[in-house]
């Protein structure tokens, strides 16, 4: 059998659209289609589109066991953690100005944060634990009287490991504090059960789950019910919350994606966990290769790993026929190495030396055995170039050697 | 990132790696940088009688452009004096090999290579030259 290359293996990036999504989604563009406005109460074209929109709502909402009144569309995770995290940190300040998350929180987090404090808002940033998750002593420490939001990650993006998110949302709830959660990286990979899990918001994004780019959502809480203030004004819709003309043909690709994930979840990440341990048993034959981040508490889908003696970048440039990321996609321009990776206490060499390498509906084992080859291949040729294999080789410990900085 | 076809050439087939005997006194070594910033790069030189390069060989731990820059430098030292090698400037490297400017820091990397090796190298000779009058 012929393989396509290169071979897609940055899931986590983003997805294709499955082409039953597209199906759906392309059904609301055109003069045939549901190209209405769903505010438009006066003629059925407004009243067509708006039944589809509350469709696609219901199956967003049947993912995660919520009520589809509790599902607020945005053009993705980034507003909506947006919205989460300065809509909650406004609407509560009266009651404290306080927050804490994590220092392994994607940007959208982090730098959401940032701006609250340049507000005057005060954030603590917790330390996860070696593997990658965050320590609920800790967080049980950090919460202070004038806290008022909690943002923790279900999934993280670079290295996959999986919070408590359950554990986490009883301590908030039992001390009256917001927790939101950001799971751009779950929904569709994790069971979410927010009839159970005591999360008073949660952000979700299409494109990581086969669904279009642009479109997204935030889970608001009703019982108890959470209050935002609207980061985004206009006419009104989505009671208030985030005005702007509904994108039908992007929220039904986003339902449609979401039904897709509920029915063939558990069928998918079995053939998913398959192709992991088939990839990581292939890599993790060869010397020096580490597992960064928890091996039980990680989703399927990631496999992040360190070839020490070897730099990203240039096994990257290796890698030609596979796609994967060397650090997260959003910082790849940069060169400094993951952050993530460098808040587990990874020594910067080898967090220099990551690649994510997330795994999906449309990969196959044949590709799975053309990476672990063309990895192999890349790392023993790289590592012959490596001054610090041949150190290693030659017994130095690299922790003595005293480097000429520059 | 977009490399340019000589950063890809050095990259896929790059000249002269490998080692000289470290301890051999016409052998000049230089390793430059560190790993937490994500390049080191150790080049090596063999000097004749005449003050003339006459083998380099380079490892390197870094970007496609640190390694492009370091094979690069060994094929340029070779056959040069060593006065000549010291004249070769981090711009001539990074023009060559069209180094974007996120990347400069690479040439710089090399030029401090070929440098210090130079003066290891010196630095041997003085010592085992006074061992010979001795």
């Amino acid at each position: 059998m012929s393989i396509k290359l290169p071979i897609y293996l940055d899931y986590s990036a983003t997805t294709p659209v499955d082409p039953r999504v597209a199906e759906k989604l392309c059904a609301c563009l055109t003069p045939d289609g549901l190209f209405g406005n769903p505010a438009s109460r006066s003629h059925p074209f407004g009243w067509e589109a708006e039944a589809a929109v509350e469709e696609a709502r219901g199956h967003v909402a049947a993912l995660v066991n919520a009520d589809p009144k509790e599902i607020v569309w945005t053009s993705g995770a980034t507003e909506s953690n947006n919205l989460a995290i300065k809509g909650a940190a406004h609407f509560y300040q009266k009651k404290g100005k306080h927050l804490v998350t994590c220092k392994t929180e994607h940007k959208a987090v982090l730098d959401t944060c940032r701006q609250l404090e340049r507000e005057g808002f005060e954030v603590t940033y917790l330390d996860p634990q070696d593997n990658g998750l965050v320590d609920l002593e800790a967080l049980k420490a950090a919460l202070r009287d004038d806290t008022t939001v909690v943002s923790i990650m279900h999934v993280n993006n670079e290295i996959g490991v999986i919070q408590d998110i359950a554990a986490i949302g009883e301590i908030c709830r039992e001390r009256g504090i917001v927790f939101h959660v950001d799971a751009a990286q779950s929904a569709g990979k994790v069971p979410i059960d927010l009839g159970a899990m005591k999360v008073d918001l949660m952000s979700f994004s299409a494109h990581k789950i086969y669904g279009p780019k642009g479109i997204g959502a935030l889970y608001v809480r009703r019982k108890p019910r959470v209050r935002l203030e609207a980061q985004q004004h206009g006419g009104g819709h989505e009671r208030g919350m985030r005005s702007g003309t509904l994108p039908t043909h992007q929220i039904v690709g986003m339902g449609e994606a979401f039904r897709i994930a509920k029915a063939e979840m558990a069928s998918e990440n079995e053939r998913i966990r398959m192709l992991r341990d088939r990839l990581w048993a292939g890599l993790s034959d060869m010397e020096e290769v580490y597992l960064n981040g928890d091996l039980e508490q990680r989703v399927v889908h990631n496999l992040n790993v360190s070839f020490n003696f070897v730099e990203g970048e240039s096994l990257i440039m290796s890698l030609r026929d596979i796609a994967v990321s060397s650090g997260s996609a959003c910082t790849s321009a940069s060169l400094e190495p993951s952050y993530v990776l460098r808040a587990l206490g990874r020594d910067d060499e080898l967090a220099h030396s990551s690649i994510r390498f997330s795994i999906g509906r449309f990969t196959t084992a044949e590709e799975i055995d053309y990476t672990i080859e063309l990895v192999k291949k890349a790392v023993t040729k790289l590592r012959e170039l490596s001054p610090l294999w041949e150190m290693h080789q030659d017994g130095i410990d690299l922790k003595t050697v005293q480097w000429v900085a520059h | 990132m977009a490399y340019s076809d000589k950063v890809i050439d050095h990259y896929e087939n790059p000249r002269n790696v490998g080692s000289l005997d470290k301890s051999d006194a016409s052998v000049g070594t230089g390793m430059v940088g560190a790993p937490a910033c994500g390049d080191v790069m150790k080049l090596q030189i063999k000097v004749n009688e005449s003050g003339v390069i006459e083998d380099a060989k380079f490892k390197t731990y870094g970007c496609g452009s640190a390694i492009a820059s370091s094979s690069l430098l060994t094929e340029w030292v070779k056959g040069k004096t060593l006065d000549e090698a010291a004249q070769i400037k981090n711009t001539q490297i990074a023009e060559e090999l069209e180094l974007p400017p996120v990347k400069i820091h690479c040439s710089v990397l090399a030029e401090d290579a070929i440098k210090a090796a130079i003066n290891d190298f010196k630095s041997k000779k003085g010592t085992s030259g006074l061992q010979q009058t001795a």
